[in-house]
């Protein structure tokens, strides 16, 4: 189904597995032998373990500690509060987001979970022991769990830490044209409202927070093996909390058991961890249990949104208006680029030509854990592409016109790419219709339409759900882009040794998305260095350009990037040898494949091997020896993938239990580096979006107990759960990235919640159900049948 | 109190503390951290190991329950040095991503394969469904799975026709 591909990228042979091939990952010979190397494996000489004493109250002042009875335990090395970190100036760090978060709380506690005290200890299990043995006395403060209540009069102010806040707002953000928007909804035939909860879920990767700290008192070195998706990011924090000479720290963060947006923020025990370490001259190890992961560490989305779409009685789209109000827990703890406080929500147009919007995002201390990540989301266009996506489908059934017929009407159309939104996004490239009428020939769109109608007939509900979805990825141009002032540019640098073997090291870090593997394939297209002969070295900080790590679907569109370009880069100076060792003009060679070769004398060529010897061996006067370089890539523009999901669904009307009978995704994230790759990302994004529809739920009650915070209570789904999912895909590349790529990682995620809501939505849309929040559980969805028969 | 566990075939002896899991006994006794622990509540499987060839959570058993018998881990599933067909079927399926949950998906591969030689899909996903996995969505997981039982059958077919 693959169609066209840019010229500058050519299809790969087989010999070189470039671009294109879907090659076996390399990364999998360890990880299939039990050989993958994470952080609770990491065992240092003399390590001590650390465990964390959190509240149990949601908010509450901290009367009195009483440490002494863990200190007098056998094996407890030291017992630290936050007062201990104040004496060194360490009970507050920055985030990501710019606010402030206490390491372990001095004055009150904002959150249950909250990080109180910590445990030093020779053996985990006694660590374990003692935090049992601290006696903190409370004093309960009243709780605030509802965002919308916490920025209302009189409710309890959660940061009096911070000397300009007198209430829980925590930020107040707007986008787009409020006056031609407020005009467009003037002149408009028919409104659609939608008043929507995307809940509070969790990343919840299986392999939960950690870190080892090694502070070296000899040295001053302070090494810091963790679950990063940022190590240099965080590096450069850490030299800001702690004060550590940057060039003293070294961040290592080996192979990552999952992250999805999890292990971007900085979390209080990794700063416990290098503290205790500092202080004990000794290393400290830090794994946080699941239920302390779940209920401190990154949350998502908590986005409260009332949407309208301003629309003409034939279905032209006009305008969009959005008042959102984002939870953001205890603390802005996310990392959000600074300039964008509610991320990139204002992507919210989607895929449709809206000539005017209009965005207002109101975000809310809460005590509630703090976060709000980007799980599996380039910074909230999951809650963006969910909204316009539940507004067409409903739209559709207000003006009598088919779901997708509504959609192909509204398209912005190829011809219209670059294509600037209404909240101000250049759109790259894209040919959504054709991604739609790939995915209804694929799921028998007319033929599923018609056992529709067969199924009610007979007092079955069938449902059928349709999303096309634009993502914005790929974070970012420089110009707009950055976190905590780190701008978000990426990097790649490329040694190729004497033999013409390649070691490739980039700025982000992989968690599972094979860029061992692929970021070789780019190498290999480029360069004509087999991807085998390419060694991929990433996650230490101290052997790796700097880079802003892996999240937002941006290693491809930033550090594929700047691969490509350094082997161009590369590929100019080969020539230049090339000329030499063939005692040829440069102008009179041209590049195949994997050699330069005379044009027109095609026995008389240099390979890229024999090339690198010479780089080496025989370099040509007045140029440099060696061949290896470091770029750093600003891109250009973001990127847009797309897609259209079709899901169909069978409800039971008498349990409200869903089953999906069929999901057929067509994805398009312009060219692929490995087909294989791109195919198991989007399954998985598929499947989370999935559990975020159906299952995945973070909930408090009023007092602020979080309810989820195992996996009894919080599921995620198995094998058995889990839909057959079809995957097709269409390729558009985009024109500004090297090699025309997009970014996969997310699409699924971001684009599919919408598409199973939709399904269950249009199953009863005849009893005029229009919205269900999430997760769709089969009690809300017989709620929703008992209450429409009953009106 | 001192326990002796065979793993992989090696009897491992040490005199441990009663509360000790059995997963802790293979991490940090044994030292083999191919088993690995992902939650608090036997939930999410990837610390699964065979005892006495029955899959169990080693979260969830005490070491001391282990003494005297067999323990298969992934570090046990190569043999003679060459890779057992279903990790090869794990990498030619894709059936990984990050790799935190796949060892335990292949043991419990291993029993199912070994009691029942061609399972339906159905019989894969019920087999798994003890084990998460947040990366692949299973599907490439189940292929990997139906893979493994036709390389393992065409074996057998191939061993019994020489």
């Amino acid at each position: 189904m693959s169609e066209a591909v840019t010229e500058s990228t050519p299809q790969s042979t087989p010999k070189r597995c470039g671009v294109g091939a879907s090659i076996r990952r390399r990364e999998d010979d360890r990880f299939i032998r039990g050989r993958g190397r994470y952080v609770e494996d990491i065992v240092l000489p003399r390590m001590l373990h650390m465990v964390i004493l959190r509240s149990p109250l949601a908010h509450a002042k901290i009367v009195s500690i009483d440490k002494s009875g863990a200190e007098a335990m056998d094996g407890v090395v030291a017992v630290v509060t936050g007062a201990d970190l104040a004496a060194h100036n360490l009970a507050w760090m920055p985030t990501l987001s710019g606010d402030t978060q206490a390491v372990f709380a001095t004055d009150k506690v904002r959150f249950q979970g909250q990080e109180v005290a910590a445990v030093i200890a020779t053996d985990p299990y006694i660590a374990r022991d003692a935090i049992d043995k601290i006696e903190v006395d409370y004093d309960p403060l009243d709780v605030v769990v509802d965002p919308r209540k916490a920025l209302a009069d009189g409710a309890p102010l959660i940061r009096d830490d911070k000397e300009d806040q007198s209430d829980n707002r925590c930020y107040h953000w707007e986008t787009g044209d409020k006056e031609a928007t407020d005009r467009a909804f003037d002149a408009a035939d028919k409104v659609i409202r939608l008043s929507t909860h995307y809940p509070r879920c969790h990343p919840a990767p299986l392999e939960t927070c950690g870190c080892v700290a090694d502070v070296n008192g000899a040295t001053g070195k302070a090494t810091v093996y963790m679950t990063s998706q940022a190590p240099h990011a965080h590096r450069t924090l850490f030299a800001l909390v702690a004060g550590l000479p940057e060039q003293n720290i070294q961040i290592i963060s080996p192979d990552i058991g999952g992250g999805f947006g999890n292990k971007v923020p900085i979390y209080p025990g990794y700063v416990a961890a290098i503290a205790a370490s500092l202080l004990l001259d000794r290393p400290v190890k830090w794994i946080e249990s699941r239920t302390e992961n779940l209920i401190s560490t990154g949350f998502a989305r908590d986005y409260h949104m009332d949407g309208e779409l301003a629309l003409k009685s034939d279905g032209t789209m006009l305008a969009l208006r959005v008042k959102l109000v984002s939870d953001n827990g205890a603390f802005y703890a996310d990392a959000q680029p600074t300039k964008f406080r509610a991320g990139l929500f204002h992507i919210v147009t989607g895929s449709y030509d809206l000539h005017a919007a209009h965005v207002v995002a109101d975000g809310a201390y809460t005590n509630k854990a703090p976060g709000g990540v980007a799980y599996r989301c380039s910074f909230r266009v999951t809650e963006a592409s969910y909204l316009i996506e539940r507004m067409v489908q409903n739209a559709a059934y207000e003006l009598g016109i088919d779901p997708a017929e509504l959609r192909r009407k509204n398209f912005i159309q190829p011809d219209q790419f670059p294509y600037t939104s209404s909240t101000g996004f250049i759109y790259d490239s894209g040919d959504y219709e054709r991604a739609l009428d790939l995915a209804l020939e694929k799921a028998g769109y007319a033929e599923l339409q018609q056992e529709k109608e067969e199924a009610r007939k007979e007092g079955r509900l069938l449902g059928i759900g349709l999303a096309s979805f634009t993502e914005v990825v790929g974070a970012g141009p420089s110009k707009d882009f950055d976190i905590a002032g780190l701008k978000m540019f990426d990097s790649a640098e490329l040694r190729v040794h004497p033999t013409g073997k390649a070691i490739l090291k980039i700025g982000v870090q992989t968690q599972g998305q094979g860029h061992e593997t692929t970021f070789a394939q780019i190498v290999a297209n480029e360069l004509g260095i087999p991807a085998e002969d390419i060694t991929v070295q990433h996650g230490d900080t101290d052997n790796t350009p700097y880079g802003l790590g892996t999240y937002a679907s941006r290693s491809t569109p930033t550090a594929g990037g700047a691969t490509a370009v350094i082997s161009r880069k590369l590929r100019e100076k080969a020539k230049k040898i090339a000329a030499h060792l063939l005692e040829a003009a440069e102008e009179d060679l041209e590049w195949n494949d994997d050699k330069f070769q005379v044009r027109g004398v095609p026995d008389k060529s240099a390979s890229i091997q024999d090339i690198a010897f010479a780089a080496y061996t025989n370099p040509p006067e007045g140029v440099e020896a060696g061949l290896e370089g470091v770029h750093y890539y600003d891109p250009p523009n973001m990127t847009y993938p797309f897609g259209t999901y079709v899901v169909a669904v069978e409800v039971d009307p008498d349990t409200g239990e869903w089953k999906v009978r069929k999901m057929v995704a067509v994805d398009d994230c312009g060219v692929r580096i490995n087909p294989m790759i791109v195919e198991g990302q989007i399954h998985g994004g598929l499947t989370e979006g999935y559990a975020i529809a159906a299952m995945q739920l973070i909930s408090f009650d009023d007092d602020g107990n979080c309810i989820g915070s195992n996996f009894m209570d919080y599921l995620v789904p198995t094998a058995w759960e889990t839909p057959v999912l079809e995957t097709y895909e269409t390729v558009t590349p985009s024109p500004h990235h090297p090699i025309g790529a997009k970014g996969v990682g997310e699409s699924a995620t971001v684009g599919s919640p919408a598409a199973y809501v939709n399904a269950v939505i249009d199953a009863l849309a005849h009893l005029g159900v229009r919205n269900i929040d999430m997760p769709v559980t089969s009690a809300k969805v017989w709620e929703a049948i008992q209450a429409a028969k009953g009106s | 109190m001192e326990i002796t566990v065979t793993i992989n075939g090696e009897p491992v002896t040490a005199d441990v503390d009663p509360r000790l899991l059995l997963v802790h006994f293979v991490r940090e006794v044994a030292d083999l951290t191919g088993t690995h622990i992902g939650c608090d509540t036997t939930s999410c499987g990837v610390c699964t190991v065979l005892l006495d060839g029955t899959p169990v959570k080693s979260c969830t058993v005490l070491a001391v329950q282990a003494n005297g018998r067999q323990v298969r881990t992934v570090e046990g599933l190569m043999q003679n040095g060459s890779l057992h067909v279903i990790q090869e079927a794990f990498k030619e399926k894709h059936g990984l991503q990050c790799g935190f949950c796949t060892p335990a998906m292949m043991l419990v591969t291993s029993e199912l394969l070994e009691r029942n030689p061609r399972p339906t899909e159905k019989d894969i996903r019920w087999a798994i469904s003890g084990n998460l996995c947040r990366c692949t969505g299973y599907m490439n997981i189940v292929k990997a799975v139906q893979h493994a039982a036709e390389t393992s059958q065409a074996g057998q077919n191939q061993e019994e026709a020489s």
